[in-house]
């Protein structure tokens, strides 16, 4: 835990996260997660990777989706960090780090208008757009169809400073009111509940952003495709710049040592073994879409560190334009994978 | 009042974009075209009026010299000319403009790009074809390009740059009544809100500033003079253009307002919001009282989509379009 909360938010790693760039792709931000997810002993294959990459983009898409407000894309991302802080509450390196993370994006974010956070908010709907997958959490606690989309509702709560629908009101040219009517919403809509906290420390309100898993045993969870999701098997010209930009990442990324030679920890997001093989070779082959998965999330923070990040990866997404390198070289892929053997 | 028809399917999903769906009608040809923009491409459906053909195309974002960026498209609007019609498509690079049939870019203008990015992002914005030959453009610094388009050919110049708003244009929209004897022209809209009212000419002259309140406006209408504008908070503004006057103020949506739109001829209004709601309502205009009424006609609800976009596909409000973040459809009504 501490291993990749101390990776996560390692101070160089997120001063550059910090920086404005363009959004990633599906392909990038996996290989970061996945280098994260690998900071501890905690060892994932393939197959299980692409799964909880799955599960996190559907819940990062969750909350991205609902979030009442643009600017509560900021609470969201603090109920993740208070609970983050929460569980490394007793290792002081490693909750420095959290505290230090969050006032600088305090400093960085609060400044923006409610027009730039939605502007940002479509750019990272934009990224998460078209992922289907049902997640049977998600299903249970009927926020998300059998489609594979997230449920819309039309009652509760307005977000704050929303007015209640429902009303018209006419001025005379002296600005005066004169008539006031009502008219059928078509939902029923009341009154907002108190705004949450922006500060360091506070009661965000919001629900978003908070743990997902009720319990503290672990939770079965499934994720299943919707509907074919196609592969783009295409040569993609951003690939260079993307791998650029992995590479400066990870070579802000605190390197720790794993001993190769203990097997560490293996986690199994197969029930039997025989099946993860059978998973990995169908998938290898490339021969079609995955089947079900089942990960027995055992250290259920996991996730949620994971989609900390890719909200925060996320949300420095839209800000400005990617820098042209006219002076790279043609190396640029055999460094980052020289790189990428010394960490 | 309405009901649903047979929805048109389009090769992607919408974006979540302010005002993501444009139609043209093509009388001569019984035809309507339809744009709806999904990250960097623009998707292009032709549908006949007998609903038995439909075709298809796609326009994709324009990168000058560099291969390696991406630029998302922030909008695709048709501008209709007495002369011509063009489509004009905004991004995060530039402006292109092409025949509004979508098969030949006919103007190119890129926009300044830093070096290094930067925290404000760059983009343009807002597109509104105006009076006899002009089509203007919002770009996120705030500033409005007037360009000068020509009865035919390629020749289109940028004429003018409009330097009044300092935040990012939202939306642009111009005098739609066909009406000669209104003043303004064109009224544009930005992210925090305020509004500018202009007269278009050689120098397009700023007619009023209608100061906004901390919170986008991303949607705005110009009708008979009356400006009509959409929030972030859902709510529905009806000013008079030229004095500021605030006529009504509604509170539509329990969400952000993402579309607005007006049937010219019969003073129909649309309002589209990420509630999933889309409702239509009625504008009464009495000149000699000088008083604006707002009468709510219907309401349809798209379960569980944000909707973004929702234009008239006539001049009466006889039928109406409706495109949704993440669906790969565009969802029509008609009135019964």
């Amino acid at each position: 835990m501490n291993d990749i909360v101390g990776t996560m938010f390692n101070k160089s790693f997120m001063d550059e996260l910090l920086k404005p760039q363009q959004l990633y792709s599906h392909r990038t931000l996996k290989t970061v997660l996945t280098r994260i997810a690998h900071a501890s002993i905690m060892r994932l294959n393939p197959a299980s990777m692409d799964r909880l990459y799955e599960l996190m983009i559907m819940a990062f898409k969750y909350q991205v989706f609902l979030c009442p407000r643009p600017k509560d894309l900021l609470l969201i991302s603090y109920n993740h960090i208070d609970t983050i802080r929460e569980l490394v509450k007793e290792t002081p390196v490693a909750l420095n780090q959290v505290e230090e993370a969050h006032r600088k994006i305090i400093e960085v974010y609060t400044s923006l208008s409610e027009g730039e956070f939605q502007l940002l908010r479509q750019t990272l709907l934009i990224f998460l757009q078209d992922s289907h997958i049902r997640v049977s959490l998600f299903m249970k606690n009927k926020v998300q169809n059998p489609n594979g989309r997230f449920v819309l509702s039309t009652s509760g709560p307005v977000p704050h400073g929303i007015e209640v629908p429902g009303l018209i009101r006419m001025f005379d040219d002296k600005g005066k009111e004169v008539t006031r009517s009502e008219f059928p919403t078509g939902g029923s809509y009341t009154s907002p509940i108190r705004e949450g906290s922006f500060e360091l420390h506070g009661d965000r309100v919001i629900r978003l952003g908070l743990n997902m898993y009720t319990v503290n045993h672990p939770e079965e969870t499934h994720t299943s495709k919707a509907a074919p999701v196609k592969a783009d098997d295409t040569p993609n010209l951003l690939a260079k710049e993307e791998l650029n930009q992995l590479a400066r990442l990870m070579g802000s990324m605190k390197s720790e040592s794993t001993p190769k030679s203990e097997p560490g920890f293996r986690i199994n997001l197969f029930t039997t073994d025989e099946e993860e093989e059978e998973e990995e070779a169908r998938t290898a082959g490339g021969a079609g879409e995955p089947l079900f998965g089942v990960i027995n999330i055992q250290a259920m923070q996991d996730e949620q560190f994971a989609t900390q990040l890719a909200q925060i990866a996320g949300q420095f997404a839209d800000e400005g334009e990617q820098s042209d390198n006219p002076g790279s070289s043609s190396n640029k892929g055999d460094d980052l994978l020289d790189m990428m053997d010394q960490l | 009042m309405y009901h649903r028809e047979k929805s048109i399917q389009i090769k992607n999903s919408a974006s979540s974009l302010y005002n993501n769906l444009s139609v043209q009608r093509i009388a001569p040809r019984r035809l309507t075209y339809f744009t709806v923009v999904h990250a960097n491409v623009v998707n292009m459906v032709s549908a006949s009026w007998d609903g038995l053909n439909y075709s298809h195309r796609q326009l994709q974002s324009k990168e000058p010299n560099v291969a390696t960026s991406t630029s998302l498209i922030m909008q695709a609007a048709f501008c209709v000319l007495p002369s011509r019609d063009l489509l004009v498509v905004t991004s995060q690079k530039g402006i292109q403009m092409y025949e509004s049939d979508g098969s030949i870019m006919v103007y190119w203008h890129a926009l300044d790009t830093p070096e290094t990015p930067t925290a404000q992002a760059v983009f343009a914005r807002g597109i509104s074809a105006v009076w006899q030959n002009y089509i203007c453009v919002g770009v996120s610094s705030g500033s409005i390009l007037v360009f000068d388009i020509p009865t035919k050919g390629s020749n289109i110049t940028l004429s003018e740059v409009l330097e009044e708003h300092k935040d990012p244009i939202t939306d642009l929209a111009s005098e739609c009544s066909g009406s000669q004897e209104c003043i303004a022209d064109l009224v544009s809209a930005d992210d925090v809100g305020n509004i500018c009212v202009w007269k278009s000419g050689e120098e397009f002259q700023l007619l009023n500033k209608i100061s906004g309140f901390d919170m986008t406006c991303s949607s705005v209408k110009l009708w008979k003079g009356t400006v009509v504008a959409g929030y972030g908070t859902g709510q529905i503004r009806i000013y008079e253009a030229v004095t500021g006057i605030l006529h009504a103020e509604i509170n539509a949506h329990a969400r952000w307002i993402y579309s607005l739109d007006i049937a010219p001829f019969s003073g129909l209004l649309l309002s589209a919001a990420e509630d999933s709601l889309v409702r239509v309502w009625h504008l009464t205009l009495t000149p000699e009282t000088n008083s604006v009424e707002v009468a709510h006609l219907h309401n349809e609800c798209v379960t569980d989509t944000q909707i973004c976009g929702a234009k008239f596909c006539d001049g009466d409000g006889y039928a109406f379009a409706v495109t949704g973040y993440d669906l790969s459809e565009i969802i029509r009504y008609t009135q019964t």
